[in-house]
């Protein structure tokens, strides 16, 4: 299982080192978000500062939405899919594969981000830590999910639309324990109150990552 | 559910006279078209529909008589308080009994040995039917929370959770809706049931944490303590149990809608031919033969 989902995630990571896409399109939009939200809070950079937790895990969501797109496109053509499972591949090691490839591009895109959000918001770090603990977390989680409803919806041919739909309101406890964490470390709380919020990322991602591993077989035969 | 077994006594050559009319014409008159008969549902199965359809009405009129005319209103909220003759009600209904039914029925269906399209369409129909639910619970608090709360709308851990499952079911019923082959929407539904199921939880505790300001539960709290009494604690019973058959009765209609789509989805090709075919044998001059059984 662990051998056939490095072989996955190197040749997705392979085919991003290649194609760029997630450098030259995903992160360059997850900055456009940044400065859409920017623009529509007001050229106060206070006000950007109290929202920057909340808006720099909304613009992640949104990069998790492509990069998922984007890992489900590069095994549409072709019959790339059903080569895939002709392989002999693990299922759960296909999806732990996937799940990696797609959580290392977000872990890029959540780094650009925070200078971003750093930046162009002067939001302040205080608890550095609790920052990097969410994000770890929570890139888990989001990968996972994103994995799994991407195989689901694969072979739909309006993959595009429903994929969104499907797939944030699931993650939007990750949403609001990233954004809480995010404000306990930068708005001056006290990094104790980010604590439950991590037990729950920890929860989400050990539920979600067992169900993928438990149930991907099978839900490749959907597609 | 008997409407399984679509009417087994209907055989090609022994057109049951005495069965109540079929919602689609019967194609038993039609030799060699290889269409199978619709689904039509056993006697028993329809009886059973109209006695609950009729417990539901005369429930519900019961409950809006007593939440209306009989119950005092509340020593602080007035008249407001009648709504809590409905809106738990219709909350249980929803959040409970539907999303709960899907979720089990998903269940058993993705279970190899209990794999049914009968789950599959119990499942779609109880979502479906949770959804008009889950909207009117929104509606109907809405219109509560603005006398009371001040607010059409606040963001509050019940309310929140209430609205994500709203648009989760919305997800799966998007889902369905998009063409496929049975057997492999019902398996990709029931897997986003079940995802949608196991969020739930962590959705619940996410935005508990979030926010809380919405009153506890007025029944279903530690110890089954009433905190509401006389005739307006049973109206509120009656109000769940009105509400309850509602649902079913709901359930029951789509359940028997469902399996006539299906099975209009899978011979539409069929019985068009079949009517294609006989307009062509009128025209050669031939008997007029009857596709779908109509005379």
């Amino acid at each position: 299982m662990w051998r056939d989902a490095a072989l996955v995630a190197g040749k997705d990571l392979r085919i991003e080192r290649r194609s760029r896409v997630g450098l030259t399109q995903v992160a360059p939009f997850g900055i456009v978000a940044l400065a859409l939200f920017a623009f529509a809070l007001g050229p106060d950079r206070s006000d950007m500062a109290r929202g920057a937790p909340g808006l720099f895990w909304v613009a992640v969501l949104f990069c998790t939405v492509l990069a998922v797109q984007r890992s489900v496109s590069v095994e549409a053509a072709d019959g790339a899919r059903d080569g895939l499972r002709l392989s002999g591949i693990d299922p759960a090691g296909l999806f732990l594969g996937k799940a990696a490839a797609v959580g290392a591009l977000l872990v890029v895109l959540e780094a650009v981000l925070a200078v971003g959000v750093v930046l162009l918001y002067g939001a302040r770090v205080e608890v550095p830590w609790l920052l990097v603990a969410s994000c770890a977390l929570g890139t888990i989680g989001l990968a996972a999910t994103g994995t799994l409803y991407g195989a689901l919806s694969a072979g739909l041919r309006v993959r595009e639309t429903l994929l969104p739909f499907l797939l944030l309101p699931i993650v939007a406890p990750v949403l609001l324990a990233g954004t809480k964490i995010w404000q306990a470390a930068m708005l001056g709380g006290t990094p104790s109150s980010g604590t439950p919020w991590l037990r729950l990322l920890v929860v989400f991602d050990a539920v979600y990552v067992a169900v993928g591993i438990a149930v991907f077989g099978p839900i490749q035969e959907t597609a | 559910m008997t409407d399984r077994s679509t009417a087994a006594g209907a055989t090609r050559s022994q057109p049951a006279p005495s069965r109540p009319p079929p919602p689609h014409p019967a194609p038993t008159s039609v030799p060699n078209t290889g269409v199978t008969p619709p689904p039509v549902p056993s006697v028993r199965a329809r009886t059973t529909e109209r006695v609950i359809g009729i417990l539901a009405l005369v429930g519900t009129a019961a409950t809006v008589w007593l939440g209306l005319w009989v119950t005092p209103p509340d020593r602080t909220q007035g008249d407001l308080v009648r709504l809590v003759y409905i809106h738990p009600g219709v909350a249980w209904v929803a959040l409970y009994l539907a999303f709960g039914l899907a979720t089990v029925a998903s269940l058993l269906y993705l279970w190899p040995r209990t794999r049914s399209m009968f789950w599959d369409r119990l499942a779609a129909a109880a979502v479906e039917v949770g959804v008009v639910f889950n909207v009117c619970t929104l509606v109907s608090g809405s219109i509560w929370g603005k006398p009371t709360w001040g607010v059409w709308w606040a963001w509050d851990a019940r309310l929140t959770l209430t609205a994500v499952l709203l648009v989760l079911y919305l997800g799966y019923l998007a889902l369905r809706r998009v063409p496929a082959e049975p057997e492999v929407r019902a398996r990709r539904s029931a897997f986003v049931a079940l995802f949608a199921a196991i969020d739930i939880p962590l959705v619940h505790f996410s935005v508990d944490w979030w926010n809380t300001l919405h009153q506890g539960a007025t029944v279903l709290n530690a110890g089954l303590n009433l905190k509401i009494h006389g005739s307006m604690a049973w109206t509120l019973l009656l109000g769940f149990v009105a509400l309850t058959l509602v649902f079913v009765w709901m359930l029951l209609v789509r359940y028997r809608v469902g399996a006539m789509e299906d099975w209009l989805a899978a011979n539409e090709l069929d019985l068009a031919l079949a009517e294609r075919r006989s307009e062509g044998a009128e025209d050669r001059g031939g008997a007029p033969a009857d596709p779908v059984g109509v005379a």
